[in-house]
């Protein structure tokens, strides 16, 4: 067991170097842009290649690469070209506030889809209906139209819950909640949607089964049969696109937060990536990889917990 | 191939497709879109980026502007319809993009060796773990904003799903009997990937296109919103982007280019359900797990006697053209408590639809149309799941034909036994678990604690088997029903399941329906038998009179089948059941 977390992630740090690597190649087409917004406008080429060579841009690729690696693996990845701000420090507070919405808004879409899906597998009929229904409106609506109209609705005009800005969750919880709420929303829609149809087809699939039949011969309670028995077996798939859900997620944040105006890291990598700031989107590209590789060792875990043929034994 | 039969087939696609009104609509809506686009110049006197001060916020239709004018002076009529181009080119880039590089990898990796699709399978998984968005705007510096060269990085971001698709498709289809007697004629690869591989892949990924091209338009206005690219790019995103700031004074400014997206994103969507629809058939339907029984038998006297009566039963499905066809039709047998009664018939002659009626576990499509089910006197057919769910388990009890898919793979051996015996009678667990072992002492598993433990992948066949026939008589029932329990075994494993099915047999009030389509196995323990052919038992008597004096032409002919084969073969261990070994002891 412990073998495999450290295998996992050792391959995992080998993933994160892979594409902090191949980032920083494709980065450095561009360093004669950085250069020169770094200087402002106007400047000369002679002037643009002092500014190069100033900040190290001029070296072989390699032993930039090597450069930046060797301090990041000691915890140090730099400081802004632009604000001299520490980029270590700016990701992990602005962090909380990306992750806020993304595991509130994964937690609650495993939740919302499993109880439609398993509804509509098991009931068939109106229910199932009903969740077809809202995962195709979920797939219709593009997310970025739902958030606004989420922000319209609630915010603008009933007043239920601020449109913008936010409330750390140490500072006031209720707060935190409810500065949240919209913005998680508008995330899940697209998730729910595609979770529902993934788990409705999964259970739908299980429940014809020849072992769900002679459970029920047993005189074993529809109830244990379709959330002990079948569930268990439709989850490890759903996991599976739950954790290709929470990349989607991250993706989609950026987004929301730009409409609701959250200090997060897709604003910061935005701007950052707007004036060609290497050493923030080096970062950004680092801490990246890194949450995706823990969310993946996670649902592994998890599916190994599941499904008994895939449990490591060592 | 343009063989005759691939022609109507890809017609009636066409038909189907035309017959859809999902289909319809949102294809029409689309061209309909993608026209307005290319004859903007035509449609509109103004250009995207002109700006007319004077025409700041204008009202619809001031200034020559149908819907107004934005905050910057602009015609919105016009910018709409730009930005149609835009999405069209943006949709075009990402998804050829998509498709060029996803179906040439997926074909190579799919019909190529393990190696190939090692390095593909690796380069694949690294492009997912990565969060499109955040790459597509951390790639800025590089793509310089521009929209084109975004879609082009998009769409490599959206390969991996096409590649997967293709990979699938093509490993499923490589080792089908045609593609190996091409390859075994010595048809080039490349001539067997287009001719053969193409034809299969071709269906699903023109339904992915459809997904792909809402996708490239929903991110390249996603990013436009965020305000990458130039500001000079008519795009709904931009538009959005703007209508927003402006939400409160000008709502139509934000109104107009949602409607436009919303409008083409759902069409996408909804075009690509149609397609699926059309090339691959309906969406699964769910089962409901609880046996729909409208069926409800008059309160009459049964003319036969005994434990399980089964009078007139009949049991009909629907066909695809809505009508029902009957599978059993007027079964009637009677099994006597004590008494092990053999029923036996060729396969689809309705024997396991006779047995699942009597469980009440039929699958939700089928009907019962008429007739009567009594254990024990009281009436089966017509009663809920939850007064059946007090039946199963104490009165009555099955033993299945395939033991490995008849066990939660997830769950561990006892634990699921042990969920049976407390659903039948209430005990504590503890209890419980001393029951469940000693009965799988009782079923002769050698280690009974240990297999209690293992989940059903750790034991053998013959293990399961009888860890199933355990769960069927932990609850001592009346009536155990088993159907073919050795036919999906091993030879020497038959043998011993039906040793102890035998054994089982004399213990007190055993009563038993065995459901088999083999002479040697009724012959060794059944007292009864009832033959079934076409729905309907054409004769029934005690095992001795039907091998003596069969009357019914039918079993005379299964009879003669299996004298055949034993005279036939001379190397006894391979006799079609152990069963006929131990006829001979």
């Amino acid at each position: 067991m412990t073998v495999y977390v450290l295998r996992r992630l050792t391959a995992g740090l080998v993933l994160a170097v892979l594409v902090t690597m191949i980032t920083f190649l494709l980065l450095s087409t561009s360093f004669d842009d950085v250069a020169s917004s770094v200087l402002g406008n106007g400047a000369t080429p002679g002037q643009i290649a002092a500014q190069k060579a100033q900040m190290g841009l001029d070296r072989p690729l390699a032993v930039q690469y090597g450069d930046w690696l060797s301090h990041a693996v000691r915890g140090d990845l730099g400081a802004s070209y632009f604000t001299s701000e520490p980029v270590r420090s700016a990701i992990t507070a602005r962090l909380g506030v990306t992750l806020s919405i993304v595991v509130v808004a994964l937690l609650a879409t495993s939740v919302i889809s499993v109880a439609l899906g398993v509804a509509a597998a098991a009931r068939g009929g109106a229910v199932d209906r009903f969740a077809q229904g809202a995962a195709m409106t979920g797939y219709l609506v593009p997310s970025l139209l739902v958030a606004i109209a989420l922000v319209y609705v609630f915010a603008v005009r009933l007043h239920v819950f601020p449109a913008t800005g936010y409330t750390d969750f140490s500072e006031n919880p209720a707060r935190w909640a409810s500065s949240i709420a919209i913005p998680v929303v508008a995330l899940m829609m697209g998730g729910v949607a595609s979770l529902t149809s993934q788990i409705r087809g999964a259970m739908i699939g299980e429940l014809r089964k020849d072992y769900v039949r002679t459970l029920r011969t047993r005189g074993i309670p529809t109830r244990s049969i379709v959330l002990r028995h079948a569930l268990r077996n439709a989850a490890g798939p759903a996991l599976t696109v739950l954790s290709l859900e929470f990349i989607q997620m991250l993706g989609g944040a950026l987004i929301i937060e730009q409409i609701f105006a959250l200090p997060g890291f897709g604003q910061y990598a935005f701007n950052a990536s707007l004036q060609g700031d290497v050493p923030i989107i080096m970062g950004i590209s680092l801490f990246g990889v890194l949450l995706v590789v823990a969310v993946n060792l996670v649902v592994d875990l998890l599916n190994g917990w599941l499904n008994p043929k895939a449990r490591i034994v060592s | 191939m343009t063989t005759p039969n691939a022609d109507t087939r890809r017609r009636s696609t066409l038909r189907r497709l035309i017959a859809d009104p999902q289909a319809v609509v949102s294809a029409s809506l689309l061209v309909v879109i993608v026209l307005l686009g290319l004859l903007a110049p035509v449609l509109s006197d103004h250009g995207a980026d002109e700006a007319n001060l004077d025409a700041v916020n204008a009202g619809v239709g001031d200034h020559g502007y149908l819907l107004g004018g934005d905050k910057s002076g602009r015609d919105i009529f016009a910018r709409l319809l730009y930005s149609i181009d835009t999405s069209v080119v943006s949709a075009l880039i990402g998804t050829s993009i998509a498709l060029a590089i996803g179906i040439t990898s997926g074909l190579v990796g799919g019909y190529f060796g393990r190696r190939v699709r090692g390095v593909a399978e690796w380069l694949f998984s690294l492009i997912m773990t990565f969060p499109g968005l955040l790459l597509l705007i951390v790639l800025m510096p590089v793509t310089k904003g521009d929209y084109k060269a975004t879609m082009i990085v998009f769409g490599v971001l959206l390969s991996p799903g096409i590649y997967r698709l293709v990979r699938n498709l093509v490993l499923g289809v490589k080792n089908e009997l045609y593609v190996d007697a091409a390859r075994v004629s010595g048809l080039p690869d490349r001539r067997i990937l287009r001719r053969h591989v193409l034809t299969v892949v071709r269906g699903p990924v023109i339904i992915a296109t459809a997904f792909l091209a809402g996708s490239s338009i929903a991110v390249q206005s996603g990013l436009a919103f965020l305000g990458v690219g130039s500001n000079t790019v008519p795009s709904f995103g931009a538009m959005i982007s703007e209508g927003f700031t402006n939400l409160y004074e000008e709502p139509l400014q934000f109104l107009w280019p949602s409607l436009a997206l919303g409008i083409i994103t759902a069409s996408l969507v909804l075009l690509g359900n149609a397609l699926r629809d059309a090339l691959e058939g309906g969406r699964p339907k769910p089962a409901r797990i609880v046996t729909a029984t409208a069926y409800r038998p008059p309160a009459t006297e049964s003319a036969v006697s005994g434990l399980l009566t089964v009078d007139d039963l009949a049991i009909a499905y629907p066909t695809p053209t809505g009508e029902l066809k009957e599978v059993v039709s007027g079964v009637t047998l009677s099994v006597a408590a004590g008494e092990t009664l053999g029923l036996v018939g060729e396969s689809g002659s309705g024997k396991t639809q006779t047995a699942f009626a009597a469980l009440g576990v039929l699958p939700s499509e089928a009907v019962v149309t008429r007739g009567s089910i009594r254990l024990d006197g009281r009436e089966l057919l017509g009663l809920s799941e939850r007064e059946l769910r007090a039946v199963r388990g104490t009165s009555i009890a099955y033993v299945p034909q395939e033991p490995m898919s008849n066990l939660d793979p997830s769950s561990t051996v006892g634990a699921q036994l042990v969920e049976g015996v407390r659903a039948a009678t209430p005990m504590s667990t503890g209890e419980a678990r001393n029951r469940v072992l000693a009965l799988l002492a009782r079923v002769g598993i050698p280690e009974p604690e240990r297999t209690f433990r293992s989940y059903p992948h750790q034991i053998s066949g013959g293990m399961a088997q009888r860890v199933l026939i355990a769960g069927a008589v932990a609850s001592r029932p009346l009536l155990l029903i088993a159907d073919e329990p050795t036919t999906a075994l091993d030879v020497t494993v038959q043998a011993e399941i039906l040793d102890l099915l035998r054994d089982l047999r004399r213990e007190p009030n055993m009563t038993v329906l065995l459901v088999t389509h083999n002479f040697g196995v009724v012959a060794d323990i059944c007292d009864r038998v009832a033959v079934m052919r076409a729905g309907t038992v054409v004769e029934t008597g005690t095992t001795e009179e039907l091998f003596a004096r069969p009357q019914h032409p039918y079993t005379r002919t299964l009879l003669d089948s299996i004298l055949d084969e034993t005279t036939l073969r001379t190397d006894p261990p391979a006799t079609p059941a152990g069963a006929l070994e131990t006829e001979k002891r």
